[in-house]
């Protein structure tokens, strides 16, 4: 159940060849799981999302399934995939500040959004009204024009609407990286609470912030450089993480508490491989510092404990 | 030192100027020599403002900024280039910080003409190298390069550089991490900690409490134009006393606790503040009549002042 994904590869289209933003992505999200997706920028993560909904040039697909509750989702067909979208598998996007169109009333725009879904609006009108509660909005909002709500409001009125359908995946990408603290804290928990509520079934997170996930995630997944590193439960991802890029980055994190004249914390030397032509074999070898021969493969996302997927050979291969 | 007293500036806004945006508002507090001070607030508390006050690329509405005990205002002319050789600033995005049709080494070459007309070319040359080794990058590979071939993190720290070569004493570091990635700005902010070993003063202005709290002595909370609470930096954040601080300290997403579900951060829906009033009124829990007035900020312990009549009753 759930949602799968089978070595799903995407490359960006451009006029000095393909950029190899996504390599063989296998993993799944079950029912009611919120799962996390982190990683620097330029890592795939939301080439990664943005796939699953939405695959329109310059991305271009090139191998692998994906699967909702056992039936395939035909992602590489524009048209096909208007039957999934908003129904099936709907998105918060980054740009929640602007999703709005500026000139029609909130209600309105709602109105002709759902009817070009024929879904009648005045039936689904309680349940949106129930939904904006929940977010705590009040019902006058749908009188109102977008520039009239703070980035807060906005944001939460995009999640009641990608969500009014009931879908079983939400994606929400980087929803909380333009708050301020106090609303990046309501917008998680209010996520949780679409979840609880079941107004979505499962969700994929996609931020940078893995503070943000420690808090609200079930399961986080760890990206480098195109290539799945290491997926697990939050608590293993935080506490005990194996994969040495994960290790490295969990370790960067300045934590309230800790001060640099007390605990001095370190980076990661080196910067991420151009995706144009990136390197052979595991694309973190050049930056890793337990690297060694083998690394020149590129290593398998295998599980090495249950729900636990790494891939790095000093942890699976043969002497791990 | 630099010091700021009743720092104020008011914004003409609206059609014709006609309404007023009080940017900053008495803002009061001091950077010592050697001494990193963080200026924390949410989006449009003014924090920035400040910044840009102390560099002179606003004006003031109010209020007086001085380093040691010279007014910056009244800097005009050569003065005010003396002034550019002390204090400098380095801000969030370093892509838009460059010309993308010069290299981005022009801006050494900048500081060489302007500044050290009379220094022989190679000397500087040495000297560019020697800062860009201080900064931790290694001259051979960033010198001679176009701005879109460097990374994020080269080229803030080539601003870095920048202003080192000037031998200032004050940096303003305004959001200057949040546009790198998590594996690199930690090493930006080491840089800036080693900076201030040698006895630069840095206001580093940011909205990231973690980060704050990391590299920063003493920190100065604003909330809309006001200073909410200010003080050593393990005060306030161990103890916040002000109901905005305790608000946002107990919203920072934290890797060693999960949020505490029981503090409720949405705004409250009550009738507007007065305009004379706390700031914080109608979002504040404990908010009662007296907050109709601006409070003051009170010494509530050594070196910890906080801006709440609540407290300061409790206190006295």
């Amino acid at each position: 159940m759930g949602l799968q994904v089978e070595n799903l590869t995407i490359y960006y289209q451009t006029l000095r060849g393909d950029v190899r933003a996504l390599e063989n992505a296998t993993f799944k999200i079950d029912g009611g799981e919120i799962m996390g997706l982190a990683g620097e920028s330029g890592c795939g993560k939301t080439t990664l999302g943005h796939s699953l909904i939405f695959l329109a040039p310059p991305m271009k697909y090139v191998s692998g399934r994906v699967t909702l509750h056992d039936a395939e989702v035909p992602i590489w067909d524009m048209e096909k995939m208007n039957e999934f979208r908003f129904r099936e598998i709907s998105i918060i996007p980054q740009y929640a500040m602007n999703a709005m169109n500026p000139i029609r009333k909130i209600g309105k725009m709602t109105e002709e959004l759902l009817r070009a879904k024929k879904v009648d609006f005045k039936a689904i009108l309680p349940e949106l009204k129930r939904r904006l509660d929940l977010v705590k909005l009040p019902h006058e909002v749908l009188d109102m024009y977008p520039i009239e709500l703070s980035g807060g409001m906005k944001q939460r009125m995009v999640m009641v609407l990608s969500t009014l359908l009931n879908p079983s995946l939400l994606i929400a990408d980087e929803i909380t990286s333009a708050l301020d603290v106090a609303s990046q804290k309501a917008v998680a928990e209010m996520l949780v609470e679409f979840r609880d509520q079941e107004c979505c079934n499962s969700a994929l997170v996609i931020t940078h912030d893995i503070s943000i996930l420690y808090q609200i995630a079930d399961s986080i997944l760890i990206m480098y450089a195109g290539q799945l590193a290491e997926k697990a439960s939050t608590e293993t991802i935080i506490h005990s993480p194996r994969h040495p890029y994960t290790k490295l980055l969990i370790s960067s994190l300045p934590e309230i508490g800790v001060k640099y004249s007390e605990k001095q914390l370190t980076g990661i030397p080196g910067k991420p491989p151009l995706l144009l032509d990136p390197p052979t074999g595991c694309r973190f070898r050049d930056r890793c510092p337990v690297a060694f021969a083998k690394c020149a493969e590129v290593p398998p996302f295998v599980e090495i404990e249950r729900d636990h997927f790494v891939a790095c050979w000093k942890e699976t291969g043969p002497d791990a | 030192m630099l010091k700021l007293v009743e720092a104020t500036k008011i914004y003409r806004v609206g059609t014709f100027g006609g309404r007023e945006l009080h940017a900053v508002s008495g803002v009061s507090f001091e950077v010592k020599d050697g001494e990193v001070v963080s200026l924390i607030g949410e989006s449009g508390s003014g924090k920035s403002t400040i910044g840009k006050m102390i560099l002179r690329l606003v004006s003031m509405s109010g209020g007086t900024i001085s380093l040691d005990g010279t007014d910056v205002s009244t800097l005009k002319g050569e003065s005010l280039k003396e002034y550019y050789r002390k204090v400098q600033g380095v801000f969030q995005d370093p892509f838009s910080s460059y010309n993308p049709i010069f290299k981005a080494d022009r801006i050494f070459q900048v500081i060489h003409d302007e500044f050290y007309p009379a220094v022989d070319a190679q000397v500087w040359n040495e000297k560019v190298e020697k800062t860009l080794k201080d900064v931790g990058l290694n001259p051979e590979q960033v010198l001679n390069k176009f701005p879109h071939q460097l990374s994020g993190g080269q080229l803030q720290r080539f601003l870095i550089a920048r202003a080192l070569l000037l031998d200032i004493k004050f940096l303003v570091a305004d959001e200057i991490i949040s546009m790198l990635d998590a594996s690199t700005r930690i090493d930006v902010l080491n840089l800036l900690a080693d900076l201030k070993k040698r006895g630069l003063s840095i206001l580093f202005i940011t909205h990231d409490l973690s980060l704050a709290n990391y590299i920063s002595e003493r920190a100065v909370i604003l909330y809309r134009g006001c200073v909410a609470e200010m003080g050593v930096t393990e005060k306030i954040f161990q103890s916040p006393r002000h109901p905005y601080t305790q608000m946002l300290m107990a919203s920072v997403p934290r890797l060693d606790q999960k949020w505490d579900q029981r503090i409720n951060v949405e705004s409250r829906s009550a009738p507007a503040g007065h305009p004379d009033g706390c700031v914080y009124f109608d979002r504040c829990p404990l908010a009662f009549e007296k907050c109709r007035q601006r409070p003051v900020p009170v010494e509530i312990e050594s070196d910890h002042f906080v801006a709440c009549w609540k407290v300061s009753e409790a206190h006295a």
